[in-house]
């Protein structure tokens, strides 16, 4: 498989708070790699220094031969590094149609309103909101608003898609309906980086697991051999979760 | 095109009707209308639609004022001075939009509000091109009669108030309204989505600038004499702000109501409270706004009507 994205030695600190520590990682076209860690290990900071919101403060980032550390986030997202948020972030007053749209509309340079609406109505079906594409984004649910940061993301036609925390809040129905969901995305083919507490998505979608703790990687492997790394144990799952996969496992 | 768009037009129509049924005071008056329909427009595509509270307009309007004041007193035909004005605006508008735009909120305001603080100091002091505080005489445009002449300039202030009109309902059926509407209500999830919002904030404070020059050119030429106190008024910042607000931000029909309702507050008061008017204005406009907070355009016939019947 080819490198699609290369972190070297990445640092980014915020006025003396070390949030990434020199974190050199490297994800393969196709793959879907898990990210996890506990709260503050700088799993949404390492998203963010990729897509330009805070730019990395020493250390390199090349996406498909291309160096990255210091573009826009505009940029980033015409290169094809999309993304959805932890915690959601709509076009409230817009329908959930024209929310799409304007992923659509803004990350393909040349694209007209009326192309992007009908391109928005194509990844509104996919992820099952078709009913509610006239709805302003404010009126719908949680649920509904993952999913519809899904289908923006989706719109601008990735390489790279970070979930970030996609099932947070979400019922168990509806976990199964997203896991479903970034299923058939892996199939398609798209390279994956999700953030993810829920152990049972992880082991369920990824091809390989990431730890992020106080902002080094401390692991880096297929699922299994990862959630019995005795440091992951200690930093993240806590011994009880071991002694339970084991006893599954 | 949207109704609303249709009845905008209608309304500027029907505005340019007014020489044939009043004198020089109604042409006056009318004049003024489109001045303040310009201003309000202008400053709706930032304010309004990008949702960044400026308070440039004064220095704008000033700006404009003066470069066509200048212009003509060296013999520039108004149209060549007009245009020279709006594109120098553009210009320098974008350029320092490019800057000024990535403060928000109050920020953004107070360092809007300092723009036109900035320009009467640079007028004042630049007694050489723009007469200082002396003020600057701008020749008259022809012998042809008052009439005729305040004729001449209410189509003038109604051509700019006809071309703003379009600016505005172009910008918002446009990728460039889309994309202003987009940044009023989430600047982070815009440029996550790939919209360069540095470059259509600009494009917007450009444009808007553009049109306030315009009609501060027309201005000029109207009075045929500007010093820097009357131009950069800080009043040409906060007057737009009021009759957006009156007439319902966004909304181009609606800002242009506002701007003509306004406009007949203020004669009416000015007429009949000429000690304690400007405290009898404010006084009126913050009751409209307690009780129709959100403007004009949200009173609708069938809202109206719905209530009627719930009573």
């Amino acid at each position: 498989m080819s490198e699609l994205l290369r972190l070297e030695r990445v640092s980014r600190h915020f006025s003396g708070l070390q949030a990434l520590r020199d974190v050199t990682l490297s994800v393969a076209r196709g793959e879907v790699l898990g990210l996890i860690g506990p709260n503050g290990a700088g799993k949404t900071t390492l998203v963010n220094t990729i897509c330009g919101v805070t730019p990395a403060n020493s250390g390199t980032v090349t996406f498909d031969g291309t160096d990255i550390t210091r573009i826009k986030t505009y940029q980033a997202a015409r290169l094809g590094l999309s993304r959805t948020f932890q915690i959601v972030q709509p076009f409230s007053e817009f329908t959930a149609l024209d929310n799409v749209a304007a992923a659509a509309l803004f990350s393909q340079p040349g694209a007209s309103l009326k192309g992007a609406r009908e391109a928005a109505r194509a990844h509104l079906a996919f992820v099952g909101l078709e009913a509610q594409a006239s709805q302003p984004a404010a009126t719908l649910t949680l649920a509904m608003r993952k999913r519809l940061e899904l289908a923006k993301a989706l719109a601008m036609e990735p390489k790279l898609l970070f979930l970030d925390e996609v099932n947070a809040g979400l019922n168990s129905a509806e976990v199964e309906r997203a896991t479903k969901l970034i299923h058939e995305l892996a199939a398609g083919g798209i390279t994956i980086v999700m953030i993810e507490h829920l152990m049972k998505v992880v082991l369920n979608v990824c091809t390989r697991i990431v730890v992020l703790h106080n902002g080094a990687l401390i692991a880096d492997g297929a699922p299994r051999e990862v959630i019995s790394n005795p440091a992951v144990v200690e930093a993240y799952l806590g011994q009880k979760y071991a002694q339970r996969s084991a006893g599954h496992g | 095109m949207t109704r609303s768009n249709i009845a905008l037009l209608v309304l500027i129509a029907a505005v340019a009707a007014l020489p044939l049924f009043g004198g020089a005071y109604a042409l006056r008056l009318g004049t003024i209308a489109c001045l303040y329909a310009v201003l309000a427009l202008s400053w709706n595509v930032v304010g309004g639609l990008a949702g960044y509270p400026s308070f440039a307009t004064a220095a704008f309007f000033g700006y404009g004022a003066y470069a066509a004041g200048v212009l003509l007193g060296h013999g520039w035909p108004l149209w060549a001075a007009v245009a020279s004005a709006m594109l120098s605006a553009f210009v320098a508008a974008a350029a320092l939009g490019a800057v000024l735009l990535r403060l928000r909120g109050h920020y953004f305001a107070i360092a809007s509000l300092s723009l036109a603080e900035v320009l009467r100091e640079l007028v004042n002091n630049a007694t050489d091109l723009t007469g200082g505080g002396m003020g600057l005489n701008i020749p008259l445009a022809s012998g042809a009669g008052i009439m005729a002449e305040a004729t001449f300039f209410f189509f003038a202030m109604w051509g700019v108030l006809l071309a703003t009109a379009l600016m505005a309902i172009i910008v918002g059926g446009s990728k460039l309204g889309f994309a202003l509407a987009c940044i009023r209500q989430n600047e982070t999830a815009s440029s996550m989505v790939g919209l360069n919002t540095t470059l259509y904030k600009a494009a917007a404070f450009g444009l808007s600038a553009c049109f306030v020059s315009a009609a501060g050119g027309i201005y000029a030429a109207w009075v045929h004499y500007i010093d820097p106190s009357d131009v950069f008024d800080i009043l040409y910042s906060v007057k737009p702000i009021v009759m957006a607000l009156m007439g319902g931000l966004g909304s181009p029909l609606g800002v242009a109501c506002g701007a003509f309702l306004y406009l007949g507050l203020e004669e009416v008061v000015w007429r009949n409270y000429i000690q304690i008017h400007t405290g009898v204005l404010g006084l009126l406009i913050v009751l409209l706004l307690l009780f129709l907070p959100h403007g004009l355009s949200s009173l609708r016939p069938d809202r109206l009507w719905r209530r009627a019947k719930h009573v």
